[in-house]
């Protein structure tokens, strides 16, 4: 079983949700719903595994539910029908003091437009996870301290958020969600409100962080590029509705349908695919240095990398897994047709 | 003409509710009125105790606290100083007493209630036409029960004050609160945050400049029912006023109005400056 699990989850808004669910459960749609019971359908029968220390990025234009099931993991919201369970503990079962102790402990939330207590400087809106734990000063300044420095902002400590820009007020809210040492971090479309620079500088830190941190991050966006940039796997919500779920170079090569093909239509292929998934992997077991390609790139080289070389040459080029072994080989053709807007096959 | 069978006799029926709330609970509301005279009498005693210059220091202290402007501080002092060249210090003090132990009684039972409204959708809808009535309900309708039940003085002013100068701070707690970013109230719950570390943490700071406006404009209508508290036997400078009207003396009547209205203004001097400071938290350490 999956670290967080969500099963079968509905979420209809409305005065009597429970009729609702029954038309939603029996396959009615959206719209259907609305026109006949007058509520809205936020979540339709989703079902998700998120594995401990992978970034697991949903995916959805707005209105498409996925605010509200991200609120759903910390029950910010609670759903009309289904179940979540964080390492095979229902978290639904929950009551208040003890739902409380689980966002203490083992949750952090990153906001769009912050949710910066403006009232108190940075040092004390760092503490706060802390402070309302329940440790003590001293502790938790250190603490606030210490992660202030880790995402810049040194010497920033007695500024208030309106003082701050908004990239900075971001790393402010990304070191308040990690200073209570959180299993997981909740993301809530947490760069979309940056411009383009600072958005694509968060998306490196966080990445940064990651790599040494391996929290399980749970990560909201409208942007297919930073959820394929960032993502492990990635959700695609629509309407309410799962439509895909999958790594990034299988949502790019194999869209589940029209929907998630057009968002793909626009992103740069060359930066999200890589070597490992357009190869033709090689039979048997042969060493690099065995190998009869004069070129060899890494399984995780991105397309844009491996195009001059195989401009360059008519030869093959060999795909090295991380212990230098020869997995596989790619021509010109496939680095070409699978650049091209076509399906790779 | 109205038909005279439908008459509903609700008059009636308020005068013997009245009756029996004097026969059946009159000493209960002696005793309140007893505790409630305890204070108001020692306050007064001390303002009217107080050599003349200790109270302007300390009206002085307490606007620069408030503002940090050495020119509000003078011209708030001067103020005062006029009040006692015009022979009215001792009065106004009376004033000053009843002002504050009024206003320092809507500010208790005000911001709790407006609290409460935040909270509760169906107690709002309940007390948005109670404070409507409250502040259009004509005074003398009701003073004339307080009379009933507290008998003639400064305790049904007090609370005739109370009924009208509340609905304020009271509108102005409920309305901050609603109006905190709900954004910054989820962060707060997705942290774990209990009701109480909302209310007191998060909830009350930021609504403390809308609060202050309420108190502020509590003060403010607080002072204004003087003239009409010292009908029913409170006194101080509304007295004076009354009597300018009895005697047809226009100049002692103008005198005390001057001195009503600059009281106002120090008050709401005072109280803006409050507003303010509650209002730039972020600014604080550069000052």
């Amino acid at each position: 079983m999956s670290y967080i699990e969500i099963r079968n989850i509905f979420k209809i808004f409305g005065p009597n949700p429970q009729a609702a669910l029954e038309l939603a459960k029996s396959g009615s749609d959206k719209e259907e719903i609305l026109a006949k019971t007058g509520h809205t359908v936020g979540l339709d029968d989703v079902s998700l595994s998120i594995e401990q220390g992978e970034t697991f990025v949903i995916m959805g234009l707005s209105g498409s539910g996925k605010s509200t099931l991200i609120r759903h993991l910390n029950r910010l919201i609670d759903p009309t029908a289904g179940e979540i369970s964080f390492g095979g503990e229902n978290i639904l079962a929950m009551d208040i003091p003890t739902l409380n102790a689980f966002r203490r402990k083992r949750l952090g939330m990153v906001f769009q437009r912050f949710g910066l207590l403006p009232h108190r400087n940075v040092m004390d809106n760092v503490a706060y996870g802390l402070e309302i734990q329940g440790t003590d000063r001293k502790t938790r300044e250190d603490i606030a301290r210490k992660w202030i420095e880790r995402v810049g902002l040194a010497g920033y400590e007695n500024k208030f958020p309106d003082q701050l820009s908004g990239g900075m007020q971001q790393r402010v809210g990304l070191a308040r969600a990690l200073a209570t040492d959180p299993e997981v971090l909740l993301m809530d479309e947490a760069f979309s409100a940056l411009d383009p620079l600072i958005r694509s500088d968060m998306q490196e830190e966080l990445m940064k962080l990651q790599a040494e941190l391996h929290k399980t991050i749970v990560f909201i966006t409208h942007d297919l590029d930073e959820a394929l940039r960032i993502g492990d796997r990635i959700a695609i919500l629509k309407d309410g509705k799962l439509v895909q779920v999958g790594r990034p170079e299988e949502i790019i090569l194999n869209p589940a349908d029209d929907y998630v093909q057009a968002f793909t239509r626009d992103v740069n292929r060359g930066k999200v695919l890589r070597a490992k998934s357009i190869m033709e992997p090689t039979t048997g077991t042969i060493s690099g240095d065995q190998a009869d390609t004069s070129q060899v790139v890494r399984s995780d080289t991105v397309l844009d990398d491996i195009l001059p070389m195989a401009l360059a040459s008519d030869q093959a080029i060999g795909v090295l897994d991380r212990n230098d072994k020869l997995i596989g080989t790619i021509k010109r053709q496939q680095v070409i047709t699978a650049l091209s807007h076509s399906p790779a096959n | 003409m109205f038909p005279e069978q439908l008459n509903v006799p609700l008059g009636k029926w308020v005068n013997q509710f009245v009756d029996w709330l004097v026969i059946n609970y009159g000493a209960a509301f002696e005793a309140f009125a007893d505790s409630l005279l305890t204070v108001l009498v020692a306050l007064e005693q001390v303002l009217r105790g107080a050599p003349w210059w200790l109270v302007l220091i300390a009206i002085a202290a307490i606007t620069w606290h408030a503002s940090r402007n050495w020119k509000l501080v003078l011209g708030l002092v001067v103020a005062m100083f006029v009040i006692g060249t015009l022979g009215l210090w001792d009065k106004a003090m009376q004033t000053l007493a009843l002002m504050i132990v009024a206003t320092s009684l809507s500010v208790i039972i005000g911001v709790p209630v407006g609290i409460a409204m935040a909270m509760s959708n169906r107690l709002r809808a309940i007390m948005l036409p109670i404070l409507d009535t409250m502040q259009t309900m004509p005074s003398f309708v009701y003073l004339i029960p307080a009379l009933m039940l507290f008998g003639l003085g400064k305790v049904p002013a007090i609370l005739a004050t109370v009924i009208y100068a509340a609905p304020p701070v009271i509108r102005l707690t409920d309305l901050g609160i609603r109006l905190v970013d709900p954004e910054v109230l989820e962060a707060s719950r997705s942290f774990g945050a209990s009701r109480k570390q909302i209310l007191f943490g998060v909830q009350l700071p930021l609504a403390l400049p809308n609060i202050m406006a309420g108190i502020n404009q509590t003060t403010m209508m607080s002072i204004s029912m003087v003239v009409i508290a010292s009908m029913i036997g409170a006194r101080g400078l509304g007295e004076q006023v009354l009597m300018g009207i009895q005697r047809l003396d226009v100049g002692a009547g103008m005198e005390a109005g001057i001195a009503i209205v600059l009281l106002a203004v120090v008050f709401d001097r005072i109280g803006q400056a409050y507003g303010k400071r509650s209002q730039r938290t972020s600014s604080a350490e550069d000052a």
